[in-house]
């Protein structure tokens, strides 16, 4: 039939235009990382979220604010859980700014209940010590980054849940620094990063191996090797709780959503073939 | 349709109320008593599913707002503060933010499917024309929800279509001052935003009474588009049968619904819009959601301003005179095998079209844009000289006979060939 026709013409034009733009762009596509919370009954491994925000709040909180997350989310069920106790320590090692009773600004130390404060007092003041460059808030970090997947993968997207855009781009970027190419000179504080788009980043490559000191078990093995991929997915893992920090709870309810809604349509359908198998007038529809 | 009241009142209580207010009958006459069709597909559930959103849409928008702040320098992290503090509060703006595109995911199937089964046709204009009303303020309405949150995507998505009214000769600029409340998009516009994105829902809910008041009146279009005969025959009390076929549906649609919530909730919506509206950057790519994709597309494929202003309302509005565009008779499109294969390319060209808004109005993608733009509105024409010149197919006589035929698996029936329409138009 013709129609059929007319519509492969289309699917196979749409598809070129998908590739020809996807060239164009000029940046490679981050690899697509393994994590453990992805698909349907994804959850976060505990220990990598600690390992996490020990790599954050040892490099990035040096420029990174995370001013949407509460200290006493470390230790909330679906997220790091450290002990209300190790929360209640760390929270009162950062400095509060508030009033005493006289009206004067003054500090004091951080509760459990407050949000990490921000770094610098304001933009001009985080562009004044960055080169002119803004480091971006973490708190949402994890959802504002993508890169574009195209006709067809978009739609499968549905299907496979595959949502990883952002922290697959982040462990790409942090471990995606490389000498600049010929032609290409960069300005001081400009450093060359294959990922980033236009690929002139000015954050100076963050991380090096064995920067942040990891745990041991109690043979003294290290638990995870401490090198710049092992840091780039342990932070990039505590940013995609951060930015959503009741994610297995979502996932959880929705199994539980899910099972209900298919077994309830189920019944409505024999009931419904039931109901129409009488019919008033004695004919079947 | 309406026919006589069936409705008996069983007791004291509502034999007095019956004679004072007759709300039970008036329930009953078009819940329970009132005829259906009996050859309805799944394609006719979608008017129950979208009172569903409908109503969801304003549960949850309305706790939603018990938390939320209008205020640009608040809203966006007012926003955060309900997916992270209220209690389930990530899960009334997930159902909100998702259930608006499952809305336009309903209305988009309701809309062809009376496209395709003619249900725009005499008795039902001002019916058609009702839901053309309706889907504007859909739009108006997601539009202005899309802003709230006051991320870079709201801000910029703002920006740009409520600039395109500035574009209109004469009134432009008082429309686009008043929109914004001032000389850009700012506090004043979200503001007013905030306001008209509550009020239009109870004015949907408003046309949505007259629309089903209207349905109700000249009853429903049916799969073969021959108009109910005779009531004992054709029809089937709405409950048990049409209830419980709704339902099912309904609880499938909410499967679908469930799965963006839960799994991929932020798959429709942009990763910008996590960003904090910022006046000083300029997103790479302004994209509008998902819905307004083939509109947007028709909008940039038009060289100058003001057309592609036109063209864009105009392919709204085009929508309101379809009942007079079609010329022909006979409703449903199984029976016009030629304008059906013209129905199934509009269809594919509204896909395309916004796979194209998606896309940078640039190079090949313009000239595709154009193209399908043009084949957009050429489809209007095409139903109007096709409708003159058209051999529609043979018509079964009655929606029985239709249902029977089915049925029973053999060729058309002598009496449903002897009942066929004239050929022409």
């Amino acid at each position: 039939m013709s129609m059929n026709k007319i519509l492969a013409a289309a699917l196979i034009a749409a598809t070129s235009f998908a590739t020809a733009s996807f060239a164009a762009e000029g940046t490679p596509e981050p690899p697509g990382q393994k994590w453990s919370f992805s698909g349907p009954f994804g959850t976060f491994d505990r220990a990598q979220l600690q390992r996490g925000f020990k790599v954050y709040r040892e490099v990035c909180a040096t420029c990174h604010a995370m001013t949407l997350l509460s200290f006493r989310n470390l230790s909330e069920p679906g997220g790091p859980q450290f002990t209300a106790s190790q929360v209640k320590a760390l929270a009162a090692e950062y400095r509060i700014a508030t009033t005493d009773d006289n009206g004067q600004p003054t500090e004091r130390p951080g509760l459990a209940a407050d949000r990490f404060p921000a770094i610098f007092p304001n933009e001009k003041a985080a562009r004044a010590t960055n080169g002119g460059a803004l480091p971006p808030d973490m708190s949402l970090l994890a959802k504002a980054r993508t890169y574009e997947r195209g006709f067809p993968r978009f739609i499968f997207d549905i299907f496979t849940q595959y949502q990883e855009q952002a922290p697959d781009y982040i462990v790409a970027l942090l471990t995606g620094y490389e000498e600049a190419p010929a032609g290409v000179t960069l300005q001081p504080g400009q450093y060359y990063n294959k990922y980033m788009p236009g690929h002139l980043i000015a954050m100076r490559p963050p991380l090096e191996n064995d920067r942040v000191e990891y745990p041991k078990d109690s043979s003294g093995k290290l638990v995870a090797p401490q090198t710049v991929e092992q840091y780039a997915k342990d932070v990039t893992a505590f940013l995609v709780w951060a930015a959503e920090p009741h994610m297995e709870a979502r996932k959880a309810l929705g199994l539980k959503v899910l099972i209900f809604l298919v077994v309830f349509a189920g019944l409505l359908y024999f009931t419904k073939k039931r109901i129409w198998s009488k019919l008033p007038d004695g004919a079947h529809a | 349709m309406s026919g006589h009241s069936s409705y008996a009142p069983s007791n004291g209580f509502t034999r007095w109320l019956d004679a004072r207010l007759p709300i039970v009958r008036l329930m009953h006459d078009s819940a329970v008593s009132y005829p259906v069709p009996r050859n309805l597909n799944y394609f006719w559930t979608f008017g129950g599913i979208l009172t569903f959103m409908l109503v969801a849409q304003i549960v949850t928008g309305v706790i939603l707002v018990m938390h939320y702040t209008p205020n640009a320098e608040l809203a966006f992290n007012s926003v955060e503060h309900i997916m992270r503090d209220v209690n389930y509060g990530w899960l009334l703006r997930y159902l909100h933010a998702n259930g608006a595109s499952m809305f336009f995911l309903a209305v988009y199937i309701h809309i062809f499917r009376g496209l395709y089964y003619g249900s725009y046709k005499a008795p039902r204009e001002i019916l058609w024309i009702l839901g053309v009303i309706i889907f504007v303020l859909m739009m108006a309405a997601a539009f202005m929800g899309y802003v709230l949150p006051w991320g870079q995507m709201s801000f910029w998505g703002a920006t740009v279509i409520t600039n395109l009214l500035g574009a209109l000769p004469i009134v432009g600029d008082t429309i686009l001052s008043l929109l914004w409340g001032g000389y850009s998009v700012d506090n004043p516009t979200l503001n007013r935003f905030f306001s008209l994105h509550y009020l239009i829902p109870f004015m949907i809910a408003g046309v949505v009474v007259l629309h089903i008041w209207a349905l109700h009146h000249v009853g429903q279009n049916n799969p073969t588009g021959v108009e109910v005969k005779d009531v004992r025959k054709d029809t089937l009390p709405f409950t048990p049968y049409a209830t419980i076929k709704d339902v099912f549906a309904m609880v499938c649609f909410m499967v679908v619904f469930a799965w963006f919530v839960f799994y991929t909730p932020n798959f429709l919506g942009h990763a910008d819009n996590y960003q904090r509206a910022n006046p000083a950057v300029t997103p790479a790519h302004i994209v509008p959601e998902w819905y307004f994709l083939p509109f947007y597309a028709i909008l940039r494929a038009i060289p100058s301003k003001l057309g592609g202003v036109l063209c864009m309302f105009g392919a709204i509005a085009i929508l309101a005179f379809l009942p007079w565009l079609d010329t022909s008779r006979v409703k449903s499109m199984n029976y016009r095998p030629v304008a059906r294969v013209f129905f199934w390319v509009f269809v594919a060209d509204a896909v395309l079209l916004g796979w194209l808004g998606a896309k940078p109005a640039e190079g090949g993608y313009i000239i595709v844009a154009r193209i399908a733009t043009f084949y957009y509105f050429a489809y209007f024409g095409i139903l109007l000289v096709l409708g003159l010149f058209e051999t529609p197919k043979k018509m079964p006589a009655s929606i029985a006979d239709s249902v029977l035929k089915q049925k029973a698996g053999a060729p058309m029936m002598a009496s449903a060939a002897a009942a066929a329409p004239q050929t022409k138009g």
